[in-house]
């Protein structure tokens, strides 16, 4: 029970993501409240803001999640909404001069807040591993490929240099690299777009991590590689029975390998569930307007996507009380005008999916069914 | 705005320092420690410091380097002084103080020339048992072939003067020994036996002394001889040898075992090590003597002006300085074949406009110049005093100037084109003060600036080129290549002096008279009267108005405290004599 | 962390035949710099109206009579067009030439630059007496400034915004402006004549001793490195700033490295990748010579040779001088390039 620290955020009221095993024994690893006991990372209550010129920018205002090993969350949300700077705040990869962390990011029994720096960089590229959007720019073009890899290994690993190549090698035939041996000594300039993406991942998993990020792993790819690298990742949870966080925009990108998923809109999170619950009974209108602005072939051509009306709100002055109410054509359902002056706490809804709006359960169904899904 | 306030604080306080060190430095000597009890000008007329110790080590500087230390191939006043430690002519300037320097007495020779009636013939005899370096004795063949290599060689010793081409029988017919490989070379020198040269002039020459005391007749071996490599190598006389040499960096010298001191009447060779140093910045040449860590700044023009106020204002400081004429006149010529200066009385206007005192002042005062009104200046023999063209104070007479103008019919004044060399910033000086007097009067003088080594060869002393630009005036400054008035007169003022390029008759003027009295003069074997003959060609001069003598020059030498024997050469333009000169270190 | 190109034979080959390409145009370049030179020299001051005799005059002494500027302008070959001229120039450093400045011909030989017009000293050997001058000049300097700039820069960049930072970027604002004859006099005056530390400054060699050669050097070291350190510092502070800023930065800390790893062997290395195309330039351009610097310290290297000879108009001086700076500009030149396409795997030779 120790380090839990009581804010006025969702987790108090009314969530339950388990049996309440908030006070756990004194041998067990310790664990935020409400976490289930497998769960391998938990994020409670995560607020990361910045301070600026022009003020102070909340990038991230107060998400909570669980995730057991094994499992795969999706994030998802618009450009701006917080994704990548949350999961760098995972890393700890943000500028502690800059940034301003609160909250609790437990892995593995262990809170990431509170740990010093030297701590997180022990667990970084070991415990938990990332990977980018841009293995380009992401990769050191000066060093081959199979130099990086080693140098990630020998990081975190005492081992001579013949040993960590053998791994490095082995790795980069594990992601399905032809030739491994060949291409150790190439350059990032010298592989194709996949081909870099595949050894950014032998990389990230070359100390088989029990936690992998994965930050919009296939946007810079082309369509016939984006699902080879989905199909890797997926092989390699499997086989290493890691965690996987992706964060991505692309709603397709998720409904392949997704578990969970999680959405994100001004920094917080508005929608959290089982991945198929979240597609096919979504429960808030930003989903709504994410599932309606995504192109799909299985249905028939529509005259237009319906994109969400209006642009992504500033962090530095989030609107009053629903972030996305000037966005939403039903802000004006909810009575008393509660939209714009309370703030919406996640609700649960079913079970494991929760939702953060105003609106009932049930007036958000009658909509759905009515208006939104004939449509999709 | 953080860099740019914090970078200007470090410039003031850069600033700061370096006026700190203007003024704060030299500050270890205290007052009244100078060269034993010698006081300011003391070299003028005494050796100072005298001292007969043998021992220690002389170090001359340099701002840039010589034409040539070639003693055949040199034409500065600087290395004719300095050459006298390894190369001994037929007779040379006494080393010693005041008017005494200015006597020629024999060196190499036994006796001064002997001269026919008709001064055409002239007669050395050689002391015997005078040794080169290597050993070989020293025979007036030697003293032949430097002759001819110094004068009919140009394509490879072309620096020095030509007198000796211009004035031996034969002169423009002798192709050179290079060329002409006969034993016998040019037919007007003779050398009966080994001891005996003779001089066969074309014309009566009076100074024939003067031009024996020319490097140019210190003997040099034939089969030592490689043209213009015989620098770098050269076979000294003198009681010095070259140890090393190096075009750029300079030269040392030590004693020569061969030189016999008993052959040798006037050097005392006290120094046992020369040291010579080129290319030394003329800033650092400065500090050095006044840190005393060099003896003497060789070029021989004195201390740069903007060290000589921080020198004199210390007592101390000053009492180790000495004011020499520099045997130089800075006067401006009149050319008489551009309008309106082809009329005297346009000319005489000049005369008078010319504020000279302010010039002196504008240059840096009495330390740098002395209000001239003769064109010969003070330390040269025939110099009189007169002043054809008198104002108050120097200072010019507008009223009169403008008398002239109208009787020249240019009663407003006329414009005309000045010239000035631009590297001689004290020449610009007085161009630019000249040009205000002359405003004065009406006379718009617009100054063009060349570079020196171009301004006789392209412009003031190319006709065609300031007859086209009608540049009426220039500025120019001359010090003889002799201290005769001949030695003096005869390159400026004489008709035959004027040449379609390099002439240094840039008045172009060609008076019969003045023409015919310098001939007379230097036929007149008498000394008294050639002298006086001198005086009457500068009055000539002087009547003829096409030269307005400005200022006579001076240097303000500097004689640190370790320099011993120091006495100022009147006869080698004002600087210190090198042959006497010694050092305590 | 190996960071070259695989030393396979293919790729050896190729940086063979390039090199082999680069010195066939280096040869041509500096063929052609000596052709603009020697027109320059002759066909421009033609244009401000000066003869081929008023020419041959300066190279005479003061007393110039129409025999001695015939007998120069024959012996030097100016009687002889242009175009001539400059073939004898070329076959001369090829082959070497035969010169008449004395009673026997003189032979110098390949690479023969000729004789000065003024003092008709072979200009070869005096080039090679001053090329150590510059190079001690050049090299000292470029250590120091190498060192200190970089060290500098880093640092800034590393800790931007704080005091250190805007004092080491004032110093090298002021470091850049200060013109060179400035900064070398002013410590001249403090270091030399009134603290009296480097009082007679003269080169020695290194060959004859090595601690005076680096003592006498330290001041114009100094100097001359306060000018490019500012510049250095900037520069590098520069490259760090956007080095660091890179994608490949966050993905080595999110691999777990130290800090310093990461500032060193991933931006560092970056960041200076630019400089070695800068740093070959200026040191290419000082081994032409240092003409401010060996002026102001009385030092007589190739930058004072070129003033002499620029000043008295000595063409086979400023040919001597203008070739071989140009030589080292190639020569930098290629090597920066190489080394270039060494560090960098994404450059290709061509």
């Amino acid at each position: 029970m120790s380090n839990v620290r009581k804010t006025d955020t969702d987790t108090g009221k009314g969530t339950d993501t388990g049996t309440g095993a908030a006070s756990g024994s004194e041998t067990a690893a310790a664990k935020p409240a409400g976490a289930p006991a497998d769960a391998f990372l938990s994020v409670r209550d995560l607020r990361i803001h910045f301070d600026t010129d022009d003020g102070l920018v909340k990038s991230v205002d107060g998400v909570s999640f669980d995730l057991k090993a094994g499992q795969t969350l999706g994030v998802v949300g618009e450009s701006g909404s917080g994704k990548s700077v949350t999961s760098l705040g995972i890393m700890g990869l943000h500028n502690s001069q800059r940034a301003r962390i609160s909250g609790q990011i437990w892995l593995d029994g262990e809170d990431l807040v509170e740990a010093g720096p030297d701590r997180v960089r022990e667990l970084r590229g070991h415990k938990m591993a990332m990977i980018f959007q841009d293995p380009l720019s992401a990769l050191h073009p000066y060093y081959s490929v199979g130099a990086q890899i080693v140098e990630a290994y020998r990081v975190h690993n005492a081992v001579d240099k013949k040993t960590a190549k053998k791994r490095a090698i082995e790795m980069l035939d594990r992601v399905g690299i032809p030739e491994p041996a060949r291409r150790f000594h190439d350059y990032p300039h010298q592989f194709s777009g996949g081909m870099r993406q595949r050894a950014m991942i032998a990389m990230a998993l070359v100390n088989n991590p029990e936690l992998l990020i994965a930050d919009e792993p296939t946007t810079a790819l082309d369509v016939t590689v984006q699902a080879q690298i989905l199909d890797l990742i997926r092989d390699l949870q499997k086989e290493f029975h890691s965690a996987v966080v992706i964060i991505t925009h692309d709603l397709g990108v998720v409904a392949e390998i997704a578990d969970e998923l999680l959405v994100m809109y001004a920094g917080r999170c508005i929608e959290r569930g089982p991945a198929e619950k979240v597609f096919y009974q979504p429960q808030h209108p930003y989903t709504w307007g994410l599932l309606g602005s995504m192109p799909r072939i299985d249905r028939e051509q529509t005259d237009r996507l319906v994109p969400v009306k209006g642009t992504p709100p500033s962090l530095i002055n989030v609107p009053s009380g629903c972030a996305f109410h000037p966005r939403c054509p039903y802000a004006d359902v909810p009575k008393d005008n509660i939209t714009r002056t309370e703030r919406p706490e996640l609700r649960l809804v079913t079970d494991g999916h929760h939702s953060a709006c105003h609106m009932s359960p049930a007036e958000r169904e009658r909509i759905w069914t009515e208006e939104i899904a004939p449509k999709l | 705005m953080n860099n740019r306030k914090t970078a200007s604080a470090i410039a003031v306080t850069l600033a700061l320092a370096l006026g700190a060190t203007a003024c704060g430095s030299s500050d270890k000597d205290s007052d009244g420690k100078g060269g034993g009890s010698a006081k300011a000008d003391a070299g003028l007329t005494g050796i100072v410091n005298a001292s007969d110790k043998k021992g220690g080590t002389v170090t001359y500087e340099h701002s840039s380097g010589p034409d040539s230390l070639d003693p055949g191939n040199t034409y500065y006043g600087w290395v004719q002084n300095f050459s006298r430690l390894y190369a001994r002519s037929l007779v040379t300037f006494k080393p010693a103080a005041g008017k005494e320097g200015l006597q020629v007495v024999p060196d190499l020779a036994t006796s001064l020339g002997k001269a026919s009636p008709d001064a055409k013939t002239w007669t050395y005899t050689i002391r015997k048992g005078v040794k080169f370096e290597d050993g070989t004795e020293i025979t007036a063949k030697d003293v032949k072939y430097a002759v001819e290599r110094s004068n009919f060689a140009p394509e490879a010793l072309s620096n020095g003067p030509t007198y000796f081409k211009a004035y031996l029988e034969g002169g423009d017919k002798y192709k050179g020994p290079y060329k002409d490989k006969s034993e016998a070379g040019i037919k007007s020198i003779e050398t009966p036996d080994d001891y005996t040269i003779v001089f066969k002039l074309a014309k009566p020459f009076a100074d024939m002394d003067y031009l024996a005391a020319f490097s140019q007749t210190a003997p040099v071996p034939r089969k030592s001889d490689k043209g213009a490599e015989y620098v770098q190598k050269i076979v000294s006389s003198g009681p010095y040898k070259f140890d090393s040499y190096s075009e750029s960096r300079g030269a040392t010298l030590s004693r020569n075992p061969q030189w016999d001191p008993k052959s040798d009447p006037i050097r005392k060779a006290l120094p046992d090590k020369i040291e010579l140093k080129f290319n030394v910045n003329a800033t650092t040449v400065d500090e050095h003597l006044l840190a005393d860590t060099s003896t003497a700044d060789i070029a021989g023009t004195g201390l740069q002006s903007k060290t000589q106020p921080k020198v004199l204002v210390k007592p101390a400081e000053k009492a180790k300085t000495d004011n020499p004429y520099a045997g130089a006149t800075q006067y401006l010529a009149l050319n008489v074949n551009v309008e309106p200066f082809n009329n005297a009385d346009c000319r005489k206007a000049v005369q008078y406009a010319a504020d000279k005192a302010g010039m002196v002042n504008a240059i840096g005062g009495e330390v740098k110049g002395e209000v001239a009104t003769t064109l010969i200046p003070p330390s040269v023999s025939g110099y009189t005093k007169f002043d054809t063209y008198p104002s108050a104070g120097g200072k010019g007479d507008a009223a009169k100037a403008k008398e002239h103008l109208t009787k020249c019919g240019k009663p407003n004044g006329f414009k005309t084109v000045l010239t000035a060399r631009s590297d001689r910033p004290d020449e610009v000086t007085a161009a630019t003060q000249l040009q205000e007097s002359l405003k004065k009067v009406g006379i718009t003088a617009e100054i063009k600036t060349f570079p020196a080594d171009k301004y006789f060869t392209d412009f003031a002393g190319s006709p065609k080129w300031v007859h086209d630009n009608k540049a009426g005036m220039m500025m120019m400054a001359w010090g003889a290549d002799w201290p005769s008035g001949f030695g003096y007169l005869d390159q400026i003022v004489n008709g035959s002096a004027i040449k379609p390029s390099g002439g240094t008759n840039l008045m172009e003027l060609d008076d019969p008279k003045i023409n015919k009295a310098l001939q007379d003069g230097i036929g007149t074997i008498d000394d008294a009267q050639r002298q006086a003959k001198w005086g009457e060609v500068d009055k000539l001069v002087a009547e003829n108005a096409s030269v307005v003598p400005l200022f006579y020059k001076k240097n303000l030498l500097y004689r640190p405290e370790s320099a011993t024997n120091v006495t100022v050469a009147e006869a080698y333009l004002g600087m210190y004599d090198y042959v006497l000169m010694g050092s305590a270190k | 962390m190996r960071a070259y190109p695989a030393r396979t034979t293919r790729h050896r080959t190729a940086v063979a035949a390039y090199i082999i390409r680069r010195v066939f145009a280096a040869v041509l370049l500096l063929l052609v710099v000596s052709a603009v030179t020697f027109a320059i020299f002759f066909l421009v001051p033609r244009l401000g109206g000066q003869t081929i005799d008023s020419l041959a005059a300066q190279y005479v002494g003061k007393g110039a009579d129409p025999d001695a500027i015939a007998a120069i302008k024959k012996n030097l070959g100016l009687d002889q067009p242009v175009y001539l001229q400059y073939w004898h120039f070329v076959k001369g450093i090829v082959v070497g030439a035969e010169y008449n400045f004395g009673p026997n011909p003189s032979v110098c030989h390949a690479p023969c630059f000729g004789y000065s017009f003024k003092t008709h000293v072979e200009v070869w050997p005096e080039i090679l007496q001053r090329v150590p001058v510059t190079l001690s000049l050049a090299v000292g300097a470029a250590v120091i400034w190498v060192l200190s700039g970089v060290a500098i820069g880093v640092l800034s960049a590393l800790k931007r915004g704080t005091i250190l930072d805007r004092i080491a970027m004032a110093v090298a604002l002021a470091g850049v402006s200060l013109p060179m004859f400035f900064t070398g006099l002013v410590s001249l005056a403090l270091f030399g004549y009134h603290w009296t530390i480097w009082q007679n400054l003269e080169f020695v060699p290194f060959t004859e001793n090595p601690g005076e050669w680096a003592w006498n050097l330290i001041l114009p070291w100094c100097t001359l490195a306060f000018l490019y350190s500012a510049l250095y510092a900037r520069l590098t502070r520069a490259g760090m700033l956007e080095t660091m800023g890179e994608d490949y930065i966050r993905t080595a800390r999110a691999k777990g490295l130290r800090e310093r790893q990461v500032v060193v062997k991933h931006g560092l290395r970056a960041a200076l990748t630019p400089l070695v195309t800068i740093f070959g330039m200026d040191f290419a351009l000082l081994l032409g010579g240092a003409v401010i610097t060996e002026t102001v310290f009385s030092f007589q290297g190739m930058g004072q040779y070129a003033i002499t000879g620029v000043k008295s108009s000595d063409l086979p001086i400023v040919m001597g001088v203008t070739l071989v700076a140009a030589f080292f500009i190639v020569v930098c030149n290629l090597l920066v390039d190489l080394v270039y396409a060494a560090i960098d795997p994404r450059v290709r030779l061509s």
